[in-house]
């Protein structure tokens, strides 16, 4: 057993969100210098251009990336062998987001979903938790924006409509979409499970490193066609035409039902804010 | 500032880029055309849905909304909480759609302008071209940018709803695509056909 206060989660996950909003990773920076080259709209390369401006900016001034600074997304991996102690550990979550949003001027976007009422301090979180072997525990912080999340779906498609039904979903949702989701995008697509946990993997995927490859050459090909047909929707960036419609598909995928062939599509934006810690 | 970061001096084009000022009069709205980049300053007025929603209420009561919107340019917008020292936070432009059901009686109005990102519906394309009016879109995600153009900025309505309050923006400079012209041009549509592979 290893003994891990929840000062030092409540710490790490208010460094984590500060971190993520304001600094656009370097991962994602070279992603968008790269897209310059290949975009071919006039309109599109200028976007591009002020996506890597505005990083610099938020940067030098300490200020987010984007004003939506999301719903706070965390993601736990416990080991078995940790014991968390001082307090709760959802509260410690919670704590560190109050400090975070408070502290890093990050807009509370956080609302009761009839009245509209904003909670204040962008609590509650929403926290994901897997119980992994060793004595550590991984944080991993994803505040998402409404404008990309809601383009998301779960579908239960007919195990009949196969690998082709799925990519037609996933082409159907970067069309729905079009410019709202602040393109270029990046598509994470969760395949089999169920119905909660498709949508779960969907996000999982959002997760991988930009320009990483599937480790499955079947899954890792279908990534590569998806890509390249939503590159030929000629949406490109906010949606002014181009080439470059998204920046990657990732896909993850798990065994399902045998009546059953459930489908996730989890858009993501160009800022995609992520971070992690280990503790 | 253009694309370069550099800022622009003197009125009219420069470097081939246009600026426009608010209130928006007629002729420069029925000039503008979809696809263009223009550089605009003037007072703009942030409004999002909750905002909205509270305009739509006080016309259905018979009221007054809280400025007068004839010629004016609304912003959808949100910002982030200015950090110390500075004007305003991060202000980007959110989703335009939500705010679809509302903006033709706007439009009817009197609004002349609306910025923002994302699709608009058919119905609000048409109150662009029967009582002429634009739609500019702003780079989506590109805040911190965005809020290097604000000069001033005070909050005038519905203080309570934070960060979807009304707040009135003095902004020089800043850059917007027109994406709806009064002549039915769409970049939206027109970008996309042009780049489809």
């Amino acid at each position: 057993m290893r003994d891990i206060h929840v000062n030092d989660i409540i710490s790490a996950v208010e460094r984590l969100f500060i971190d993520a909003n304001i600094n656009l990773s370097q991962n994602m920076y070279r992603a968008i210098g790269d897209a310059v080259e290949r975009e071919k709209s006039p309109a599109g390369k200028e976007v591009l251009r002020e996506l890597l401006k505005n990083a610099d900016t938020a940067r030098e001034e300490k200020m987010p990336i984007c004003q939506d600074t999301g719903l706070a997304v965390s993601f736990l991996e416990i080991g078995q062998d940790v014991h968390i102690v001082g307090g709760d550990l959802t509260e410690a979550i919670s704590e560190g987001v109050r400090r975070a949003y408070r502290n890093g001027y990050l807009r509370k976007s956080c609302c009761h979903p009839f009245s509209r009422k904003n909670t204040g301090d962008n609590t509650p979180p929403i926290i994901h938790v897997k119980i992994v072997p060793g004595d550590r525990m991984k944080i991993t912080v994803l505040p998402k924006g409404g404008g990309s999340e809601n383009y998301g779906e779960v579908r239960m498609l007919m195990p009949a409509q196969g690998k082709e039904g799925v990519k037609g979903f996933v082409l159907d949702m970067v069309r729905k979409g079009g410019p709202n989701p602040c393109p270029p995008i990046i598509v994470g697509v969760g395949i089999g499970s169920n119905f909660e946990t498709s949508a779960l993997l969907s996000k999982e995927a959002l997760m991988v490193p930009v320009g990483t490859r599937h480790a499955d050459d079947e899954l890792a090909a279908m990534e590569m066609e998806l890509l390249d047909e939503i590159n030929k929707t000629g949406i490109g960036p906010q949606g002014y035409g181009g080439t470059v419609t998204a920046l990657d598909v990732h896909i993850k995928m798990a065994p399902c039902h045998l009546a059953s062939l459930p489908v996730a599509v989890n858009i993501q934006c160009h800022a995609h804010r992520m971070r992690e810690a280990v503790l | 500032m253009t694309s370069d970061g550099n800022r622009l001096s003197g009125e009219g084009r420069d470097m081939g880029i246009r600026r426009i000022q608010t209130p928006l009069a007629d002729d420069v709205i029925q000039s503008l055309k979809a696809g263009e980049k223009v550089l605009l300053s003037g007072f703009i007025y942030t409004a999002r849905d909750a905002a909205h929603k509270r305009f739509a209420e006080a016309l259905d009561a018979g009221e007054e909304l809280p400025f007068d919107i004839r010629g004016q340019v609304i912003y959808y917008c949100g910002p982030a909480p200015a950090p110390p020292g500075k004007v305003i936070g991060s202000c980007g432009p959110t989703t335009s759609s939500r705010m679809d059901v509302y903006a033709p009686r706007l439009i009817g109005l009197g609004l002349k302008g609306m910025i923002g990102k994302g699709k608009r519906s058919d119905a609000v394309k048409k109150a662009l071209q029967e009582h002429r009016a634009v739609y500019f879109g702003a780079t989506g995600g590109a805040g911190a940018l965005i809020a290097r153009t604000v000069v001033a900025s005070r909050v005038i309505a519905y203080e309570d709803l934070g960060p979807e309050a009304v707040v009135r923006l003095e902004v020089r400079d800043m850059p917007l695509f027109v994406i709806n012209d009064t002549f039915a041009g769409d970049l939206y549509q027109e970008g996309m056909e042009r780049y489809k592979g």
